[in-house]
């Protein structure tokens, strides 16, 4: 066969792939995503209003830092007592957008890597998952913050 | 005969179909070795995990081990043991020691065949190790019944393990990391077979063996290892059926390797395409090993797939004469984590033997 049969074989196979493979129903994960999301954000805001109630006296950032450490505490909890990953596989982006799919990306890479010892296990694999999340957070803050300098002369 | 197209029909692959019947000329061998002293399966072990063992087929397994970790600190660790039991478990059935096993044929999934390696290290045979992904298990049986057929050696042990959680580190992702897989991705087995192969015994015999290609129809999708390993499963099983001038009618059952639900429904289309119809005597290890309940999505995949499945309960069947002649086709995809991501498509590969009784 020659080049042109073998490219146009595979063109015809991946149509064919293409139209009996099984997706996900678009309207179902949005929902799913949605709603999980949804719920962790409206725990995360609980756990601020009663940070609040019980100690009025703290400024908004510590709270909402102390309500990012208690998501995240929850979060790898969950991960180490195995059933994150049962919610994520529902909640898909719902899941992995929000401060706890951070935490659980970590947490589930050094446990793996655990057993490679501390150096050369969980130092060396810890950012293996997360790596792209903080490599683009840094990069495309960095852009957005020169823009705003451009635009407004200051930071 | 009525044939039922599923929805692949309507975008135009399947849209010339001429159900010929096949050539009954045999063409000149390339593919197909037939043993003049075929080698003689008379012990077996299958080793599974819990899951598998609550699936449809759990009753046939040898052994179900509880414990993913098999008690040990490590998940490699686990698999290790399992393949060092399933050999242990084949040589004991059939009546041998040890010390009468002339050669160990082994693989599995992990780079550097690590399993198969550590295993060899702690029994004194002499060793082959092989890689063939998936279809290792067909690979090795092939390779052992040369190897008696020719006369060199007696005794030869083949066997591959596949373990969830250490396939998914390799290829995927942490296990509890929570992703979503999509609806086409299949499930790594955790589960090892072993087969004693003898020159003289009782049981089936292995009478030829078909040699794949590395075929390439440009499937580039990691988790749709059905559709990448089919056009190889159909082009091993063309080979066999022109170059032994067979048909699907003449196996009592064609059993292929770990394609899962999606890709034994895209090679029944690709035969079709070559006027070959797989009825109800072809069916797909991957999808017979877990429940729908399970939530496997299209089923297992892994070396130890189709290994324990042969080991368990397809020779338990062909055994007590429910099965006279099976055609074994264990399909493997050849890629590596690389090599995807660096934009090359998946080489697949599918190895067949004949069993008969």
């Amino acid at each position: 066969m020659n080049n042109n049969a073998v490219e146009e074989r595979n063109k015809r196979y991946g149509k064919y792939v293409s139209a009996v493979t099984p997706t996900t129903s678009f309207w179902k994960s949005l929902w799913n995503s949605f709603w999980i999301g949804g719920l962790t954000c409206c725990i995360g805001q609980g756990i601020f209003d009663l940070f609040k109630l019980a100690f009025p006296s703290l400024s908004q950032d510590i709270l909402g830092n102390i309500t990012s450490m208690t998501l995240i505490t929850v979060a790898i909890l969950f991960t180490g007592l195995g059933f994150y990953d049962v919610i994520a596989r529902r909640g898909g982006a719902g899941s992995f957008l929000p401060i706890t799919g951070f935490a659980n990306a970590m947490s589930s890479a050094s446990m793996e890597f655990k057993t490679e010892g501390l150096i050369f296990g969980t130092s060396v694999k810890l950012f293996s998952v997360v790596g792209p999340v903080v490599v683009n957070g840094i990069v495309w803050s960095t852009v957005a913050g020169l823009i705003h300098l451009i635009l407004f002369g200051r930071v | 005969m009525s044939i039922t197209l599923h929805k692949g029909e309507n975008c135009g692959f399947t849209e010339k179909v001429i159900i010929s019947p096949p050539h009954k000329q045999a063409q000149k061998r390339q593919q197909v070795i037939l043993f003049e002293n075929p080698p003689r399966i008379s012990g077996r072990m299958s080793v599974v995990g819990e899951k598998e063992g609550k699936g449809p087929a759990g009753t046939y397994f040898d052994k179900v081990v509880k414990d993913a970790k098999w008690g040990e600190k490590t998940f490699e660790r686990a698999e290790i043991n399992m393949l060092m039991s399933a050999i242990k478990g084949s040589v004991t059935d059939a009546d041998l020691s040890e010390n009468d096993v002339q050669l160990l044929i082994t693989g599995d999934l992990l780079n550097q065949l690590t399993s198969s390696n550590y295993v060899a290290r702690e029994l004194s045979m002499p060793y082959l190790g092989l890689y063939s992904a998936c279809s290792t298990m067909s690979e090795s049986l092939a390779i052992g019944s040369a190897f008696i057929n020719a006369g060199y050696f007696d005794t030869i042990v083949c066997a591959t393990v596949s373990h969830f959680a250490t396939a998914e580190r390799q290829f995927r992702y942490p296990l509890e990391y929570g992703c979503q897989r999509p609806p086409y991705a299949q499930w790594t087995v955790t589960g090892a077979g072993s087969t004693v192969l003898t020159k003289e015994g009782k049981g089936p015999r292995i009478t030829a063996a078909v040699l794949g290609k590395v075929v390439d129809f440009g499937t580039n999708d990691l988790n749709n290892m059905g559709a990448a390993m089919a056009p190889a499963a159909m082009d091993t099983l063309l080979a066999l059926f022109k170059e032994t001038d067979t048909d699907a009618d003449d196996y009592d059952l064609i059993l292929t390797g770990d394609l899962g639900k999606l890709g034994s429904d895209i090679l029944r289309d690709l035969m079709l395409e070559q006027g070959y119809y797989l009825g109800q005597n072809y069916i797909d290890c991957g999808n017979i090993i877990y429940d729908v309940t399970q939530k496997c999505y299209q089923g297992g995949s892994g070396a130890g797939c189709s290994a324990s499945i042969l080991n368990s309960l397809i020779l338990d069947k062909m055994e007590r004469g429910q099965y006279n002649k099976i055609a074994y086709l264990a399909t493997g995809a050849l890629m590596s984590t690389q090599s995807c991501y660096q934009g090359e498509t998946i080489p697949c590969i599918s190895h067949a033997v004949i069993i008969e009784r």
